[in-house]
């Protein structure tokens, strides 16, 4: 009697697809003009929100007044998700998207 | 802070907190839209985001609607509350200033209160001034 010994069993690796790869880019938050919030209301939120100086907040909110938009920060999904829901509880117009 | 409201203004005031809380039962209300924006420019992640902070978003706008008719009548306000009142405020603008498609261009002196949309837009410019006094006071606080 004779066994039959299975060949070893070659590992073939398919070629790894890594879906979180588009994960690991940065995203980037930005701040769009519209014509309801106030100039005056947007620094403040800006400033309270992100911690930035008053100059730092004009600056950016001169940005997207004078631009149409203004990116107020950047990092991993996470994070921009948490800055944009806390910029829409505000009323401002942001949206999120990778660098 | 100091806060002087007549009467007038806090009937005004209050008729506008229980439009928006009859809003915001339902928040695909496109009038709406302003206070619920897409973060996504894609759909699929945008519904997403939406029913992981809807709720919260509605909740703090709630929140802060009940704190401006608590203390419509008070004569001050601490910092936790002035901010309720300046996003609660801003959240009436943006419904009025949707509903009436408002621009940068708004002409309060060519505003006529007969026409439709007149006297709304009177009030939004009304709520424009009161959060431009509450902005400067949180500012120089």
């Amino acid at each position: 009697m004779s066994t039959i010994v299975a060949p070893a069993e070659i590992e073939v690796r398919e070629p790894v697809v890594d879906e979180d790869w588009q994960e690991e880019r940065p995203w980037v938050v930005i701040v769009w003009n519209d014509p309801i919030n106030l100039m005056s209301y947007v620094t403040l939120v800006f400033q309270k929100l992100f911690g930035f100086s008053l100059q730092k907040a004009t600056q950016l909110m001169l940005q997207v007044h004078n631009e149409g938009k203004a990116v107020v920060s950047s990092g991993n999904r996470e994070k921009s998700e948490l800055d944009v829901s806390r910029l829409h509880a505000h009323g401002l117009w942001a949206t999120m998207q990778q660098d | 802070m100091q806060l002087r409201l007549d009467v007038h203004e806090q009937h005004l005031l209050s008729d506008l907190l229980d439009e928006l809380e009859r809003l915001l039962d339902d928040p695909d209300d496109p009038e709406l839209r302003r206070l619920f924006p897409p973060a996504y420019s894609d759909r699929v992640h945008d519904e997403q985001y939406r029913s992981l902070v809807r709720d919260q978003l509605v909740s703090g706008r709630a929140k802060a609607l009940a704190t401006v008719r608590e203390t419509l009548v008070a004569e001050t306000l601490d910092l936790e509350q002035a901010d309720q009142w300046m996003r609660a405020l801003n959240d009436m603008r943006l419904f009025l200033g949707t509903r009436w498609d408002v621009t940068e261009q708004l002409d309060y002196g060519k505003l006529d209160l007969n026409e439709p949309g007149g006297r709304e837009l009177a009030v939004y410019g009304y709520l424009s001034w009161l959060q431009e006094q509450l902005v400067e006071a949180l500012q120089s606080s």
